[in-house]
């Protein structure tokens, strides 16, 4: 199975009412892959795991055993190119974004920029200042890549270097990707990158293929944000959302109707989608983005004090 | 008309003859000159290869620069081959005979550095084969590039065929040539002997290949101007853009074909062949591309205008009042309106450097309206460039760009120069075929009996 987690996938339809934040979680951790998650993918994901400390492991007859920590492998399955290509069987991957609470502190972008070895000047996810008329209040609006499903992007690129993949991720393989930059201008959002010079490596060796590698910048080459694929396959949530103090950012499975934010909270999308009003930036122009937007009433900051940067 | 005195006949090819390979002064000045610049612009290619793009003006916002609008210049100067031969051919306009190798080493030339232009902008060349090993057919990259490989290589058939009677009439003739020269002749000459049913097939096969090439140079710079039109972005989200790219580029095409025979007729010495005629002709035509042409601009910037629509807004402004107002009102003014007014006068008309003075006008607002259908909408995309660093949110082009442009610019005239140097600038054959079936007012030649004597002209 081409699948790096070992999961039951099939047990995802998109209608199955059963299915809870719980059963997306735990698949990460299905067939001994060492991940301590279950206890929230909260902001102690750093803490040291020190000796004796026990994780739940769905075993291969389906049951949840707690052992110690130290007798789970680490173990890391191979993921080929196809894989990558294909992207993570069974999951349909969401963003949810609360234009309400998010405060512009830009702890996304530092979050992000810190996961990916981006400099300061390269913002995948973008903190943007909108006013959607002169006299309405500003407000902050995160702006990662939209994942579309009618990607404008990948339509365009002439080598198949940027592709869009089962799971909803819109993703780049910098091995393959020729510089043209056709898919930047076709981009109606302005997400994209490009690497202009060479960008400096950190030290790290990684063995996945290009589309799912943590460092994506190459000299020549176009990366934008990737939703965190290489996250995903653990089961853990991208660093945007568990960098978001203000649990502004959402994220999870579409097939799962399920979507957890920053302390750990986990919630039916659906719901979500209807309760907060969501909608999607620039439906109009039909790319069918994979994040929604939950539009910014009752603040929780003070709108007044943002400054629209004029051109 | 009967057939020509054959000493007439002698006396026009050796007149014609004349140019190969004979070194001219001023010519060589030239050749050395935009060699120079090429060299120039070689060594900022190589310094824009190890540094990377970085070296160029073009940020994430601005994302494609002067290089890519002069790929949609030259793959729209290279329409003008069609134009002559094929164009010209089906309206039945005799006097396009002296012009037509003129127009397709133009095309040559002008279809190979539209092919090298992509290059000069990819961010990584060395995977340039990736196209045919790892080529998607749904991008119009793709289709691009396939339109030009095919318009080239139909361009090289075109410049062929018509060659083929006057490699003979070489071979034939400059006896004294060097040994490799005098074989290379009969070679390329592939046994031509004059005789009718050569002559027959070798029409049959030009007027295919005419009818052929006529929609794959449409398809060229219709493929090139959907690079654009295929993107959501404002300003470029447009349908006009197909019609709006061949017209532009039949336009500027016309121009650097007067300009070229201008500089030809007396450089060459061949003013017998190169007349009036052709000058006001070819004038007519600019005249009607240059007003469908502001037509076409009507549409294309005073509708949107009209309603101004939030997104299309921010292009408006900036092309109307905004920072690039000068280049706009220059390209509308200086390249559209004064030219259309000079040419519409008759009188002006027939007068060559006047005609010279509308192309370089028209030619210069060509060129500039290419940068300012790329360059403008790029700094306003849908989403407002905000926090912008420090050279993102402008284009100031760098002089390693101006230096790999410039010498684009110098690399395809030094190729038309360099087409023109081994053959005739003219296709003698049909020239002297048409004068005979015709007589000389039709083609635009002057009168054969006044040729005697041409100052400096080896006879
Ligand atoms: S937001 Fe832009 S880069 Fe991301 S998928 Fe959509 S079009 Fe592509
Ligand atoms: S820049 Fe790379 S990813 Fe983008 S269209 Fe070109 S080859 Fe594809």
């Amino acid at each position: 199975m081409a699948c790096g987690n070992n999961c039951s996938c099939n047990n995802n339809n998109a209608g199955n009412q059963d299915n809870s934040r719980r059963d997306f979680l735990v698949k990460g951790l299905m067939g001994g892959i060492g991940a301590a998650f279950l206890s929230g993918c909260s902001t102690n994901d750093k803490a040291k795991h020190s000796d004796g400390e026990k994780i739940n492991v769905l075993t291969h007859d389906g049951k949840l055993v707690t052992v110690d920590k130290s007798q789970v492998a680490n173990f890391k399955p191979h993921i080929s190119e196809e894989d990558v290509r294909k992207g993570i069987p069974g999951k349909k991957f969401v963003m949810v974004i609360d234009l309400a609470k998010c405060d512009g502190c830009g702890k996304c972008t530092k979050a992000c920029n810190k996961m990916h070895y981006l400099p300061k000047n390269k913002e995948w996810i973008e903190v943007i200042e909108m006013q959607d008329s002169p006299e309405v209040a500003p407000y902050y609006f995160p702006k990662p890549c939209y994942h579309c499903d009618n990607p404008p992007c990948t339509k365009v690129c002439p080598v198949d270097a940027t592709f869009k993949r089962e799971d909803g991720i819109v993703a780049i393989d910098t091995d393959r990707c020729i510089g043209c930059r056709f898919c930047m201008a076709a981009c109606p959002y302005s997400v994209r990158l490009f690497n202009w010079t060479e960008p400096v490596k950190p030290n790290i060796i990684e063995t996945t293929p290009a589309a799912e590698n943590v460092f994506q910048s190459k000299k020549g080459c176009v990366e934008k944000c990737d939703f965190c694929p290489h996250m995903a396959r653990e089961g853990k949530l991208p660093a945007c959302v568990t960098g978001c103090p203000m649990n502004a950012i959402w994220f999870g499975d579409a097939n799962e109707d399920a979507v957890t934010c920053y302390d750990g909270t986990t919630t039916r999308l659906s719901q979500l989608l209807e309760d907060g009003g969501a909608y999607r930036f620039m439906e109009e122009l039909g790319t069918e983005p994979r994040v929604y937007y939950l539009p910014p009433t009752n603040r929780t900051y003070n709108a007044k004090e943002i400054k629209i940067e004029k051109e | 008309m009967e057939n020509l005195n054959p000493e007439i006949r002698n006396q026009i090819e050796n007149e014609l003859l004349g140019t190969v390979g004979r070194r001219y002064r001023q010519e060589t000045f030239w050749v050395i000159f935009l060699g120079l610049v090429c060299a120039g612009g070689t060594i900022a290619w190589v310094i824009q290869l190890r540094k990377g793009l970085g070296v160029t003006a073009m940020r994430d916002y601005v994302s494609w620069g002067l290089y890519i609008s002069l790929l949609f210049f030259f793959v729209g100067v290279s329409l003008i081959g069609a134009l002559v031969s094929c164009v010209l051919r089906m309206s039945g306009a005799k006097w396009r005979y002296p012009l037509i190798r003129i127009a397709e080493a133009v095309t040559l030339s002008a279809i190979f550095f539209a092919g090298f232009m992509p290059v000069l902008d990819m961010g990584r060349p060395e995977r340039l084969y990736f196209l045919i090993t790892h080529g998607r057919i749904q991008s119009p990259i793709l289709w691009d590039v396939v339109a030009i490989a095919t318009y080239f290589i139909g361009s090289v058939i075109y410049f062929y065929l018509p060659l083929i009677p006057d490699l003979a009439i070489m071979r034939d003739k400059l006896t004294d040539a060097p040994m490799w020269r005098k074989k290379l002749w009969r070679w390329l000459a592939m046994g031509w002997e004059d005789n009718l049913l050569q002559r027959r097939l070798l029409k049959k096969s030009m007027l295919i290949l005419c009818i052929v090439i006529l929609p794959v140079a449409i398809s060229v710079h219709t493929i090139s101007a959907w690079l654009i039109a295929f993107t959501l972005r404002p300003g470029w989200n447009s349908t006009i853009m197909g019609p709006y790219f061949v017209f532009g580029a039949l336009m500027a095409g016309t121009a650097i074909m007067i300009l070229i025979i201008a500089k030809l007729r007396h450089g060459y010495r061949l003013e017998h062949y190169l007349t009036p005629k052709h000058f006001n002709n070819l004038a007519k035509i600019l005249l009607a591309l240059t007003a469908f042409y502001l037509y076409l601009n009507i549409n294309k910037y005073g509708v949107p205008a009209f309603k101004m629509a939030k997104e299309e807004k921010a292009v408006l402004e900036d092309l109307f009042y905004g920072k690039n107002a000068f280049l706009f009102w220059f390209t509308q003014i200086v390249g559209l309106i004064i030219p259309i007014i000079i040419l519409s006068f008759k009188k002006i008309r027939q007068s060559i450097t006047w005609v010279v003075a509308a192309s370089v006008m028209v030619l210069l607002g060509a060129l500039i309206n290419r940068y300012l259908i790329v360059v403008p909408n790029m700094l306003h995309p849908f989403v407002p460039i905000q926090h912008a660093q420090h050279g993102y949110a402008t284009y100031n082009p760098t002089l390693i760009e101006w230096t790999i442009t410039a010498s684009s610019l110098a690399g395809f005239v030094l190729l038309i120069i360099l087409l023109f140097k081994p053959f005739p600038v003219i296709t003698m054959w049909e020239v002297i075929e048409e004068v005979e079936k015709r007589g000389e007012k039709e083609i635009g030649v002057e009168n054969i009996v006044n040729f005697q004597n041409i100052p400096g002209h080896a006879s």
